[in-house]
């Protein structure tokens, strides 16, 4: 597999040859690829192929499920995150991720935008209500809740709250946004917001999004990578992949002779 | 589709009756009425076994509060214990039951959740886990009088703390301990496994996860087992029976060292003298009743709080 490299600080995530195990279960094998900084990286494939681990292993979230085993690097800025010296909690505050049910906390909407500054130890009033704002700005999001910041974040729609998610991750300001599904729960309004915001994010952020639309990948990725039974097929950019696929079993994905 | 169809020709041809035309349902209206006849004398039957223990319990009930009238009043709950049944008051009672309670709630608690939180956030499955787990339940059927018995082994012994209101009030902890784990573990259990998801991804370390997130969506169903739990424990006889409490202290108890007695204790003692004395089943009824208002209003607090603070996700 050939991507062209490009220099080195542009690489957020240099996977080298990442294998996986659940228990007896090969989930991840032999995945080397690389995530590129201002850019977003979709990954597609049928379920069960893997992506949701793949994009978990990148902020270790995946350890949390017990019998879990990885073997292989993965760089992140140079640094082995599999490394000893690497903790886990700073892994996390760089590396903002949304879930696929948007799970805010059932506290109020600025509690919950607030809990990443107020963990990692910001007090002053002034510079949380300025992070509050431009966090929920960010997220497209501070028009329709600028007058009930205090009420309950369960109050909110299902779009909205998957908004919030998304402001509770930039207020920590990540250099990077894991995405697992993150529409996949929404209505296609809701969903259609979500992807403009994503259009928006990628000037400042890097963003890695599993997704089970084909059609969402196409829209807003800028390169795509097909996984299929826990191998990495192919990894190009977005409209190589979609237009001119190396691989006859991407091309039988994409034009839905399979998955 | 070809097997069923297979099996529905095969169920014809067999002439089975829910296939055939053949009229073989008469409607018997004569019976029918007897059904529901016999329908309606069961739901009687079954009414009316439920209703017996509630009947017993009402009787009981009545009896006592017949019993108390005329001996519940304000000075029965401001006055010393007396051998004179006119004279006598269970305020030293009432004492001893808020300052076991002052041992109880904080014991109980600070253990119980303490040892929930290590067995479902912390504890690796394993042996340690699961034998601390099995020894929970086991402990949790133990009866009252054997913790009365160890209180007396461990607390007032060992330790020598006598029959004080220390060596009473961790008697009763460890009595009620097994009911605030088993009870806080579950509504720790219950918090979903995405707020832990959402904490842990922005970089929360698990005890702040444990703090800001699981606790406080826990906390209705931690209060209400405590809740319960004290309540059982402000009920309990054996085990301080078992402690040696002298029958009658004159003295209202000032710290956690005074020799005490409480409500249920002054309860059980009275019954006792009754063949001495035919009123002292007039003050154990009043003292029945006023613990009894007690519990009431603990249990409906437990019930009050888990119905309007717990959340649904």
């Amino acid at each position: 597999m050939t991507v062209d490299m490009k220099q080195n600080q542009d690489v957020v995530y240099d996977v080298q040859h990442l294998n996986l195990w659940y228990g007896e279960t090969h989930a991840l094998k032999d995945i080397s690829m690389q995530i590129m900084n201002h850019e977003v990286t979709a990954i597609i494939g049928p379920s069960g192929c893997g992506k949701s681990t793949f994009i978990k292993t990148l902020n270790r979230m995946v350890e949390i499920i017990p019998g879990v085993r990885t073997t292989g690097e993965i760089q992140y800025h140079g640094k082995n995150i599999f490394h000893e010296d690497m903790q886990v909690e700073e892994l996390r505050t760089r590396v903002g991720m949304v879930f696929q049910k948007p799970n805010p906390f059932p506290k109020s909407i600025a509690e919950n935008v607030l809990y990443g500054p107020k963990i990692h130890g910001i007090k002053n009033k002034g510079m949380l209500d300025e992070i509050l704002e431009s966090s929920l700005k960010g997220a497209a999001l501070w028009d329709e809740v600028k007058d009930r910041l205090d009420t309950n974040a369960y109050g909110l729609s299902g779009g909205q709250q998957q908004r919030l998610c998304i402001a509770r991750c930039l207020a920590v300001q990540p250099d990077i946004i894991l995405m697992d599904e993150p529409t996949s729960a929404l209505d296609p309004i809701a969903t259609g917001r979500v992807e403009e915001l994503i259009n928006v994010l990628k000037k400042d952020y890097s963003i890695a999004i599993v997704t089970h639309s084909m059609q969402q990948a196409a829209r807003i990725s800028d390169r795509t990578a097909y996984f299929l039974l826990g191998e990495l097929i192919e990894y190009e950019k977005t409209e190589m992949l979609f237009s001119r696929p190396r691989d006859q079993r991407t091309e039988d994905y994409i034009t839905g002779r399979f998955g | 589709m070809a097997y069923e169809a297979e099996w529905f020709q095969k169920l014809s041809e067999e002439q089975n009756p829910l296939v055939s035309k053949q009229d073989y349902v008469v409607i018997d209206s004569e019976r029918i009425r007897r059904r529901v006849r016999k329908n309606n004398f069961l739901k009687q039957v079954f009414l009316l076994l439920t209703s017996l223990g509630i009947v017993v319990l009402g009787i009981l009930l009545y009896q006592i509060v017949v019993q108390s009238i005329g001996w519940l009043d304000w000075s029965f709950l401001v006055s010393r214990l007396s051998i004179n049944a006119d004279k006598a008051g269970i305020l030293g009672a009432i004492l001893g039951t808020v300052w076991l309670m002052l041992i109880v709630i904080p014991v109980t608690i600070v253990l119980g959740v303490s040892t929930a939180i290590y067995l479902e956030e912390y504890a690796r499955p394993g042996k340690l886990q699961s034998f601390i787990k099995t020894n929970l339940s086991n402990l949790a059927s133990v009866p009252s009088v054997i913790f009365g018995l160890l209180g007396l082994t461990v607390f007032s012994r060992l330790m020598g703390l006598g029959s004080s209101i220390l060596a009473g009030g961790l008697t009763l902890s460890l009595l009620v301990l097994p009911i605030v784990v088993v009870s806080s573990q579950e509504a720790i259990r219950a918090v979903p496994g995405f707020l832990r998801d959402a904490s842990y991804a922005m970089g929360a370390s698990r005890w702040i996860t444990i703090w800001k997130v699981v606790l406080p969506v826990a906390l209705p169903g931690i209060l209400t087992g405590s809740i319960l739990a004290v309540s059982r424990a402000i009920g309990e006889t054996a085990p301080l029976v078992v402690l040696g409490i002298p029958t009658l202290i004159l003295m209202y108890p000032t710290n956690i060292m005074s020799d005490f007695t409480a409500l249920p204790i002054q309860i059980y003692y009275w019954t006792l003298d009754t063949v001495l004395t035919k009123e002292y089943a007039n003050l154990a009824a009043a003292t029945i009743v006023v613990l009894l208002l007690v519990l009431f209003v603990m249990n409906s607090l437990a019930i009050v709080i888990r119905q309007k603070f717990q959340k649904k996700f």
